[in-house]
């Protein structure tokens, strides 16, 4: 089975490490993703807050080329990516005039066909049934698994299981030799796009969710969203003014933490780059469980 | 500049569930097509479904045929039979070159009167986009009368 | 020749306001047949009648069409002017005007169109109209009151001293219902097992009433009048008429883990059991799926061993018994939606955050913790209870869209509860309206907020979530321009939404009756007919139909007896003539019935019987249908099933059938 992949903008920039990280643990599973030729960006929310045909024909276009080059499923590992392309891809199939208009636009076809995969599913289904034999270290830490929005809601569109509690990146922890704790901001909002115009909106959510995430006892938090990684790690130094005592709990890509327990090296993974050092969650890596 | 084509919907209902759910979307004021005559039955267990092709023969275009939700038939069991009858006879109008889409064959509660305004909203577009039903009447009976029935009969004596 | 007078209602405006009714009195005169038309401002009433009357005499009209409202409407009334004119009821027909078009669609030639084509279709199927006469049967005596709870108890015990037989089937091993697990009830705060254990004792004691606990109705067959019911009395494992109520068995049962359904949930009982200490009738029964001797092939038997009088029998089987029955009340009652329902509210993964029921519970005295309110994780007495109304009603997204009704009231009592056995807590209560409009209802609300101290947010809860060992009770005040509130709680009481029992749906099959997508039982008439059924001489009581509170259930469980009293004040009750013939006729022929009895095979009521037709020498010559008369209740399936149409349905005949399509599509004028 082919599996199409859309990095998306993030993924190619300041999200870099989890596309590394991502492509990394699939080349060890011999999974082969094929990037989409000549994919745009899928106008995030810049796009929706101004023209909903713009919102929906960028994300189509990406469809259309993935159908071109003949993909039946793409995983979309940015969580705003996926919602947009989740998003429009409902739009083209639930309304033939909108689709056939946004065909016009695009002056290619669209079908809406592919089967779009949430990174949850595309481990799921495609790296759970192999990674057994590929891991080899026990990651040996508490860590507090932390979803976001847009991996979250609209809840049909996500498709997890519990949408206010959710289980499905414990289910990867666990897998990789972590312990997942049960804690309150699983889905709470960090501040998402207010990063740059209201960074003091951002310190305040994303402070709240470090807080409850070190009270409980967590030693890392992992995410599976670049906008996350980047205002929890990033604004460290805001998030800490807003606490009482600041932390240096490290913040984590989840195909990271799954790459560790797969002997990956922490360059290979991007570890290094990150602005809280995860140093001490690498350290734990193969120790014996405590 | 022709007039846009309205077309003639006669809707076979049951008196306990879809008649009382037609009564419901007019005590709430929905409004909907005018299109709908309803015929009412005790049950949809009554229909006799060559009462259709009667309806179709004299200008109907469409037809609904409606009654209780399986399971809640006031009379138990007649919608079941409404509902086998109407499997066969849709097989054999399919086989004859019938336009089966022409009839829609659906349950309406008595608690359901803004289905019944969907329903009848829903069949009014379809048929109305269908055209009106014109095969019927322009089937060419001449030719059959002419036939010697009775030669036929003797030579097979 | 016939002679079809036609009159058309304006119904006030409701009719003349989108159809133009003189085009269609006038229009329709000139139909062949019609002798007479008319239009008039109100048909149904006096001097409406009396115009119908005086026409039908005038013109020596042969029968009538009615243009108007529904004939669920008024069938009956204009029947009976028939009647009075001198022609038989049967030659009178309702052309749905008013419902099925000038309330669905806007003032327009094609409505008054419409209406015209209602009419003639009615009008040709009066010219093929054919004297009907009333059937008489006879009515059982007795009424079936299905369910135990407040409802069945008072529409019982009407129904009883009016001097009818009464049977009781309560599927629980104690009657009582809901009622008998509130503490306390609004407004007065009497205490509800005190008002309700008399009522129960009166029904147990009652000469008239024979009451079955811990039994289902199997199935229901018949007509009103006439309903055969098979009950089922599922296997109590105690005799009964052994049994003293020594209560020795359950005190001694080792099998003590089981959930309290009683207590909802929040303490234990044993496998034989009794509910409460008050149950009616106040003897165990073994909970078989939960007892060791039934589950782990014949250990234990404790209680049998230690029973004074032998009254223990592992053997009994469940029994079905047979009754005849003229009427049925349906009191089934109602369901609360549990915590565990509430993504937003930890999926009932905190013991402290409870549902209205279980608080109801720990404040009666009765109850698992003696009327004190302790927290269910720690037993401690929490000192910040927030109660959170609306939890899940009026929610569209929660697919429950309704207003639960009783919960706005039970809420301020519960705070009300709480803070008179806590006089230092503090109770908070997120609201979005208080609909307290019953007699003494607001005031009481307002006692809670002005002489108790209850705190009241206007505002919704978006989420709680524990932390250290406090409910974090995430909501807003709307009040006060939407300001963030988060209160840390000891105790979260959530008013769930009333729902319909799990099984509804499968008792409403059982008895035919109708109901809504929520599995609340439908009512014939919302405004008109609140505690009839589509199904005549069934009809309901309570909170199956719709959530209301106790003064409003025992209202209605009143209302249900009288209509069965009414049902049984006759000797015999006439029914409708709407039944199938087969045709008969003079020798040789004697009927077209080939005897192939497809119509006995589909007919629901065994209405169909096999007739002997023989010739004078009284040699069998064929075995015929006939119809019972009695039992047909006129559906017609056998109709459609004939396959040489030799049986046909009296007011819905294939004539007259065919004759309304033909009619309708032949217009012969636009």
């Amino acid at each position: 089975m082919r599996v199409g992949y859309y990095p998306g903008c993030s993924l190619q920039g300041s999200g870099r490490e989890y596309s590394e990280s991502l492509l990394a643990v699939a080349e060890k599973c011999g999974i082969v993703l094929e990037e989409i030729n000549d994919w745009n960006c899928c106008g995030a929310s810049a796009a929706h807050s101004l023209n909903h045909d713009l919102s929906v024909a960028l994300p189509a276009r990406t469809l259309a080329l993935a159908e071109k080059q003949g993909l039946e499923q793409i995983l979309v590992p940015c969580a705003a990516c996926f919602s947009r392309l989740a998003t429009a891809q409902q739009e083209l199939v639930s309304s033939e005039p909108m689709r056939s208009k946004i065909s016009d636009y695009l002056e290619m076809p669209v079908k809406g066909s592919a089967r779009i995969l949430t990174v949850f599913e595309f481990l799921q289904e495609h790296i759970f049934p192999v990674a057994d034999q590929y891991i080899v270290n026990k990651l040996n830490h508490k860590t507090a698994c932390y979803y976001g929005c847009l991996l979250s809601r609209p809840k049909d569109l996500t498709r997890l299981e519990y949408p206010e509690d959710p289980m499905e990146m414990e289910a990867v922890m666990e897998k990789a030799g972590a312990t997942p704790i049960d804690w309150a901001f699983k889905t709470e909002c960090c501040g998402a796009g207010l990063s740059v115009s209201r960074t003091d909106i951002v310190a305040k959510l994303s402070a709240k969710i470090v807080e409850d995430a070190v009270s409980r006892g967590a030693e890392s938090i992992v995410v599976a969203c670049p906008m996350c990684q980047m205002n929890l790690d990033l604004r460290r130094k805001e998030i800490n003014k807003q606490m009482d005592q600041g932390s240096d709990i490290p913040v984590m890509f989840v195909t990271q933490a799954l790459g560790l327990s797969m002997g990956l090296s922490a360059d290979k993974l991007g570890l290094n780059r990150h602005f809280v050092s995860t140093g001490k969650v690498v350290s734990c890596v193969g120790r014996k469980e405590v | 500049m022709a007039e846009t084509f309205e077309p003639k919907i006669v809707a076979f209902v049951c008196n306990w569930c879809t008649y009382a759910g037609a009564d419901l979307a007019g005590t709430s004021r929905t409004k909907y097509a005018t299109n709908v005559r309803i015929i009412r039955f005790p049950c949809t267990g009554r229909i006799d479904f060559m009462l259709l092709i009667k309806a179709f023969q004299n200008g109907a275009d469409g037809i609904i045929v409606s009654g209780c939700h399986p399971n809640d038939c006031h009379y138990t069991s007649g919608n079941f039979h409404a509902r086998r009858r109407w499997m066969v006879f849709k097989s054999l109008l399919d086989f004859m070159g019938f336009p089966t889409d022409r009839i829609t064959f659906s349950w309406v509660s008595a608690a359901e009167g803004k289905k019944w305004a969907e329903l009848v909203n829903e069949t009014t577009d379809s048929v109305r986009a269908l055209g009106p039903f014109t095969e019927y009447k322009n089937l060419d009976f001449t030719q059959f009368n002419q036939i010697d029935h009775e030669g036929i009969a003797e030579k097979s004596r | 020749m016939a002679r079809i007078g036609v009159f058309i209602c304006h119904c006030g405006e409701n009719i003349s306001a989108t159809v133009d009714v003189e085009k269609v009195a006038r229009l329709a005169g000139k139909l062949s047949g019609v002798a007479y038309s008319v239009d008039y401002k109100y048909m149904c009433s006096d001097p409406g009648q009396t115009l119908i009357v005086d026409a039908i005499k005038e013109h020596k009209l042969t029968g009538i069409v009615v243009g108007a409202c529904s004939p669920r409407m008024h069938e009956g009334t204009f029947r009976k002017a028939a009647e009075k004119a001198g022609i038989n009821p049967y030659f009178c027909e309702m052309a749905n005007i008013r419902e099925h078009c000038s309330w669905v669609h806007p003032k327009s030639d094609e409505t008054t169109r419409k209406a015209l084509d209602i009419v003639r279709t009615m009008v040709e199927k009066v010219k093929n109209d054919t004297a009907l006469f009333p059937i008489k049967v006879p009515v059982t005596k007795t009424a079936l009151v299905i369910g135990g709870g407040i409802a069945g108890i008072q529409a019982a015990l009407d129904i009883a001293n009016a001097g009818h037989q009464v049977i009781m089937v309560e599927k629980t091993p104690s009657i009582g219902g809901h009622m008998s697990q509130l503490s306390e009830t609004f407004p007065t705060l009497d205490c509800s097992q005190c008002i309700l254990t008399p009522r129960m004792v009166e029904v147990a004691q009652h000469p008239n009433i024979t009451l079955h606990t811990f039994a289902e109705v199997e199935n229901v067959s018949g007509f009103i009048g006439n309903f055969d019911v098979n009950i089922r009395l599922k296997a109590k494992s105690v005799d009964f008429s052994k049994c003293t109520g020594c209560g020795s068995c359950w005190q001694k049962c080792p099998a003590k883990k089981i959930p309290d359904e009683f207590n909802a949930g929040m303490s234990f009982r044993t496998a034989i059991y009794t509910p409460f200490p008050q149950a009616v009738p106040n003897k165990p029964v073994i909970d078989r799926a939960n007892c060791t001797w039934f589950t782990k092939g014949g250990k234990c038997g404790i209680c049998a061993k230690i029973c004074p009088t032998g009254a223990i029998d592992y053997t009994v089987q469940d029994e079905i018994i047979n009754v005849k029955v003229g009427a049925i009340v349906t009191a089934t009652g109602f369901d609360i939606k549990h915590s565990d329902f509430f993504p937003e509210y930890g999926y009932g993964k905190h013991p402290d955050i409870i549902d209205g029921l279980q608080f109801e519970r720990l404040a009666s005295a009765s109850g698992p913790t003696g009327g004190e309110i302790r927290r269910p994780s720690d037993g401690k007495v929490p000192e910040t209870v927030v109660f959170l109304a609306c939890a899940g009603s009026r929610d569209k997204a929660k697919g429950i869209e309704y207003c639960s009704k009783i919960c706005c009231m039970y809420t301020a009592k519960h705070a009300m509860l709480y803070k008179h056995k806590n006089h230092h807590g503090k109770a908070h209560v997120f609201y979005m309206d208080i609909r307290s409009a019953g007699k003494s209802y607001d005031e009481f609300v307002r006692r809670a907020i002005e002489e108790d101290d209850v705190n009241y947010i206007r505002g919704r809860v978006s989420r709680i979530y524990e932390k250290n060992g406090k409910l974090m009770v995430v909501g807003v005040d709307t009040l006060l321009n939407a300001k963030p509130v988060t209160i840390e709680a000891d105790m979260v009481v959530l008013a769930t939404a009333v729902i319909a029992n799990e099984d509804a749906e499968s008792v409403a099959q059982k008895l035919h009756i109708s109901y809504d997508k929520h599995k609340f039982f439908a009512e014939a008439h919302p405004k008109l007919k609140p505690v009839e059924t589509n199904t005549a001489g069934i009809t309901l009581a309570g909170a199956c139909q719709s959530a209301k509170d106790i003064p409003e259930t025992v209202a209605q469980a009143s209302a249900a007896a009288a209509k069965t009293i009414i049902l049984f004040s006759g000797s015999e009750m006439t029914r409708e003539p709407v039944v199938a013939t087969v045709n008969r006729s003079a020798a040789p022929v004697f009927t077209t019935c080939t005897g192939c009895f497809l119509c006995q095979e589909v007919c629901p009521y065994q209405a169909i019987e096999r007739e002997e037709i023989r010739d004078r020498a009284g040699n069998l010559l064929m075995n015929a249908a006939k119809v019972n008369a009695g039992l047909c209740q006129g559906c017609g399936t056998c109709v459609a099933m004939c396959r040489n149409k030799s049986i046909d349905l009296q007011g819905f005949s294939n004539q007259q059938m065919l004759s309304e399509v033909m009619g309708l599509l032949n217009a012969p004028f636009e």
